[in-house]
């Protein structure tokens, strides 16, 4: 069954080839046996797992279900998820039980999807190697030196070692698409906005944005056109229709303008991964495509501007986690500042730590507008940018990360973990959709081939993703670590 | 030296929406701790706020009442500082756009005299919760029902020299925010509340002098007095050779004087930015017109009609106009009886007088304004004399009749104006009083006037308090001279 994509699932539950019992029981399998080797669930809710496959299974004989009922997914432990602990990666929240289900997890529970448990993260999203967790790294099943990315990284893995079909995650600065990349996945940033972040904790509220991972973009669709659509829980998300996204993704290629950002192929850009990114445009050539060169000048100032406006909204939004109301509290505080001190000190991670320490100062008096103002300016300039290229051409095209997975504890230095975002992480400043799909392997490990399009694009880039798996086999390549271990 | 005061106020008004700024979570007061908090109050992980667009209305209503400016774009920004009942461990308010620009509005004195009083700007914002220190085993409590109440913070420019002129000024503002509705007005529940700017400067200088903040204050009363003790602490501290230092100061309305709560050095850096949970708020012409056409008779506008229409003096229309209720109360009197001076002595007078007896509100007087209207009525056709006007008053106060009439009627306090009825009580008083007569006789004429007093009043008791007193006086003048 784990063989199958989502789509394949989804008629074989409709044509009755098995139920979604059987279905869900089989994954539950699958994690029991391999998830000690990977670490990519946090929690595992495999009784509440059952019983909703029970609901689908019912639904599906009343003649009442829908296309995704009985699907098993998993959710990064950032959704909250009614009477499930919900931790975010993080010790701070190692003993809070979400009395509410996330905007997300609501329209999958209406879709009659069933959630398997809830993925490891990089504690609060704030990582690219999924080391920052609190309840430790998750192995990538390509090769278990390897880390899976992040900050998604559970979700990646567990989608790529065949233990779910497919698994929500959240992009802040690629969170979504670096780890696809590394996993050889298929996985979707959508616009700002496109999905409610009602119920997803906040890391950076201007920037997060939740979207599915998946073996192709063909499941990405059918999963997008479940979680899309305005909330009006949410104010920053836009009231716009949602497209199906299902119908367009046979839409030929013949004429589409495909632009390779120079900036995307320079410096730092490991050169077997640029041959199968540039491997995988000479496919699109021969589907139809025009290829051109653009620019996108103010690429190099991405990273500096995210690591000012990211901190800074981290340093607001954790502010809660005080030990008074839910989470970590510190044993005996002698006094209110001691609570405080001590339950954040124990409570959050290093990294956590220093992003709140580096948000705190760049909104303070003196260096607020040397910091934040400016990065905002910056923040326009590369949006700018985005827009201006998509006045040339129809989707931009180029690396999702410069390398292919490293190896757990290579990158001890924060900022060389930082620059590991330098192609993912504009795009979230710009606000546009990105996808990245599976386009080879460097020494065995996947490489991200990351697509983006301008605001409210995602039907195209799902198109354009799918067209290239009709194309190539890459996306169906399965790791050893699937049949080996599960 | 001579001193001058300079004060400025910083203005919380609770506004009257059903549920939070950012949630919808009902607004009540005096609900069990905790029970009108939802998700979103509680600040839990994943929550996003909803701007409620009734606060933003009220907001603007505000800013048109005071001739302000309003903000085509608005934006909240969060300031950052831990506090137990600060849930989510920032306030979203308007630091750097708020919706309500400059304005101003009329204060008037009590002797009469009026002053304009620039506002800064108005912005919305959250409430904190409230920490109990009660009882709680040496812990202390939250109670988070408050958290997320919208507030107006309404900042004046330093433009009052006086505490009278802050206490007008704050009455102005709660006169404002009720004729609107869009706020109960209520301090003694904190509903208005307000931090006070004091300093104080050598008469002639133009520079401030450096300023305390009194925060929290929340009566008219207690703004006087603190303002009061606050200006006196300045000079001397100054005349002694010391200076003020910029301070947050808390009013003990129990000892009648500020304490330091924290220095500006201890003060914290909010690192306010924009909150980026919710968008720009953008206003355009329509909505404002819309609003601007729902406007009620502000005071300022009533007080002036009082005045030039309907005659009252400056002094009347001011009280009267000062609460909406009041004033509304008085229209109806008014065009009941048709007399716009004796509606307002009634109003001011036996009204009010026996309302704060009984410490009620005019919305809840016994006595409605139609029943004082018909009462005032019955006085000016002479149905009734003044006298017996009170016992109406009192008689209807107590429910004992549905209208004047009905009472006059059953007490029987018609004036008798008959003259031949007041006529044989006069005579029969005369004769019944001698010796009375007889010093009328024997006096100065100019001392005979108060003499007379006594005789109106035995005629009167005679009437049961039925008889015209002018019609008396007259006749018995006219009797007794006759007997010189």
């Amino acid at each position: 069954m784990h063989e199958k994509t989502l789509t394949q699932l989804a008629a074989a539950l409709k044509s009755g080839e098995f139920s979604s019992r059987e279905l869900t029981a089989h994954y539950l399998q699958r994690i029991d046996k391999a998830d000690g080797k990977l670490n990519s669930f946090i929690s595992v809710t495999a009784e509440q797992a059952l019983k909703q496959a029970e609901v689908a299974d019912n639904a599906r004989a009343a003649g009442k279900a829908g296309p995704l009922a009985g699907i098993p997914l998993a959710l990064k432990d950032i959704f909250c998820t009614q009477g499930v602990k919900t931790s975010c990666g993080s010790k701070m929240l190692d003993n809070f039980i979400a009395p509410y289900n996330a905007t997300v997890v609501e329209k999958l529970n209406a879709a009659g999807t069933i959630s398997l448990g809830k993925t490891n993260m990089d504690e609060f999203a704030m990582g690219s190697s999924n080391e920052s967790s609190y309840y430790g790294p998750v192995k990538n099943p390509w090769d278990l030196t390897a880390v899976p990315g992040g900050s998604s990284g559970g979700s990646a893995a567990a989608v790529a070692a065949g233990l779910v079909p497919a698994a929500m995650g959240t992009d802040t600065g690629g969170s979504i698409r670096q780890p696809a990349a590394f996993c050889g996945i298929t996985g979707l940033k959508p616009t700002y906005g496109r999905v409610s972040r009602f119920g997803i904790i906040a890391y950076a509220s201007s920037l997060d944005q939740a979207g599915p991972l998946a073996r192709s973009a063909e499941d990405c669709a059918h999963l997008l056109g479940v979680i899309a659509g305005h909330d009006g829980r949410d104010s920053t998300s836009v009231a716009r229709g949602v497209p199906d996204y299902v119908e367009s993704l046979n839409a030929p290629l013949s004429g589409l303008k495909i632009g390779l950002p120079k900036e995307y192929f320079g410096d730092g850009l490991d050169p077997e991964v640029e041959n199968a990114v540039r491997e995988a445009v000479k496919v699109y050539e021969s589907l139809g495509a025009t290829v051109r060169e653009v620019s996108l000048p103010h690429t190099h100032y991405a990273i500096p501007a995210y690591y000012v406006i990211a901190p800074a909204e981290a340093s607001s939004n954790l502010s809660r986690y005080d030990g008074v109301r839910f989470g970590h509290r510190c044993d005996n505080p002698s006094d209110l500042i001691d609570l405080y001190k001590r339950s954040r000190e124990e409570g959050f991670g290093e990294e956590v730590k220093r992003r709140i320490l580096i948000g705190t100062h760049t909104l303070s008096e003196g260096f607020f507008d040397a910091y934040y103002t400016k990065a905002q300016q910056v923040r326009r300039l590369i949006r700018q940018d985005f827009l201006d290229a998509f006045e040339d051409v129809d989707v931009l095209m180029g690396p999702a990360s410069p390398t292919p997975a490293f190896d757990l504890g290579a990158k001890k230095d924060p900022v060389s973990m930082y620059l590991q975002d330098i192609y993912t992480i504009a795009v979230n400043l710009a606000g546009i959709p990105g996808i990245s799909v599976p386009a080879g392997f460097v020494g065995g490990r996947p490489v991200g081939l990351q697509i983006l399009g301008t605001h409210f694009a995602e039907a195209q880039l799902l198109n354009v993703a799918h067209q290239f798996q009709q194309a190539t086999d890459w996306h169906l390549q399965r790791p050893a670590f699937a049949e080996e271990y599960a | 030296m001579q001193w001058e005061t300079v004060i400025g106020l910083e203005v919380h008004v609770q506004l009257a929406t059903r549920s939070k700024i950012f949630s919808g979570a009902s607004t009540a007061f005096g609900a069990e701790p905790n029970t009108q908090a939802c998700a979103v109050d509680l600040g839990l992980p994943g929550v996003l706020p909803v701007l409620n667009e009734q606060a933003v209305a009220m907001a603007v209503q505000f800013g048109l009442a005071v001739h302000a400016d309003i903000a085509e774009v608005s934006v909240f920004d969060r300031k950052n500082y831990f506090y137990p009942d600060l849930p989510k461990g920032y306030q979203t308010s308007q630091m750097y756009h708020p919706i309500v620009g400059p304005g101003d509005v009329e204060i008037t004195l009590e002797d009469g005299s009026s002053k304009r009083i620039r506002i800064h700007h108005a912005h919305l914002e959250e409430d904190a919760g409230k920490s109990l220190h009660e009882d709680f085993h040496g812990m202390t409590g939250i109670d988070l029902n408050r958290a997320g109440t919208p507030l107006l913070e309404i900042v004046s420019e330093p433009d009052m020299r006086n505490a009278k002129e802050a206490a007008a000024y704050l009455k102005a503002i709660h006169s404002i925010v009720t004729y609107l509705g869009i706020s109960d007005g209520n301090m003694a529940e904190g509903s208005m509340r307000c931090d006070v700017n004091v300093s104080v400067r050598p008469k002639g200088q133009e520079a401030f002098g450096t300023r305390a903040e009194i925060k929290n204050v929340n009566s008219f009363r207690f703004v006087e007095r603190a303002i009061a003790f606050e200006v006196e602490r300045q000079i001397e501290l100054i005349e002694d050779g010391g200076s003020v230092v910029q301070e947050t100061r808390l009013f003990d309305p129990d000892r009648d004087e500020t304490r330091s709560m924290r220095t500006k050095e201890e003060a914290n850096d909010y690192r306010y930015f924009p909150c980026p949970d919710l968008l720009p708020v953008v206003l355009d012409q329509a909505y404002l017109d819309h609003l601007r056409g729902q406007l009620p008779e502000l005071p300022a506008d009533k007080r002036e009609r009082f005045q030039n229409e309907l005659g009252l003096s400056a002094y009347d229309a001011n009280v009267i106009s000062a609460s909406r209720d009041m004033a509304e109360f008085f229209e109806a009197v008014h065009s009941e009886c048709g007399d716009a001076k004796q509606a307002a002595n009634w109003v001011q007078g036996e009204l009010s007088g026996a309302l704060n007896r009984e410490s009620l509100s005019i919305a809840n007087s016994p006595i409605s304004a139609r029943q004082l209207g018909e009462l005032i009525s019955r006085v000016l056709d002479n149905t009734i004399n003044g006298k017996a006007a009170k016992e109406v008053f009192q008689a209807l106060w107590n429910g004992q009749g549905e209208s004047a009439d009905e009472v006059i009627e059953a007490k029987g306090l018609k004036q008798v104006t008959d003259t031949g009825a007041i006529e044989a009580m006069i005579n029969q008083v005369i004769a019944d009083s001698p010796a009375q007569v007889a010093q009328y006789r024997d006096s100065e004429p100019e001392k005979r006037g108060k003499m007379i007093g006594y005789f109106v009043g035995q005629v009167m008791k005679a009437s049961r308090g039925t008889a015209n007193p002018q019609q008396v006086n007259g006749l018995l003048k006219e009797k007794l001279d006759a007997l010189l």
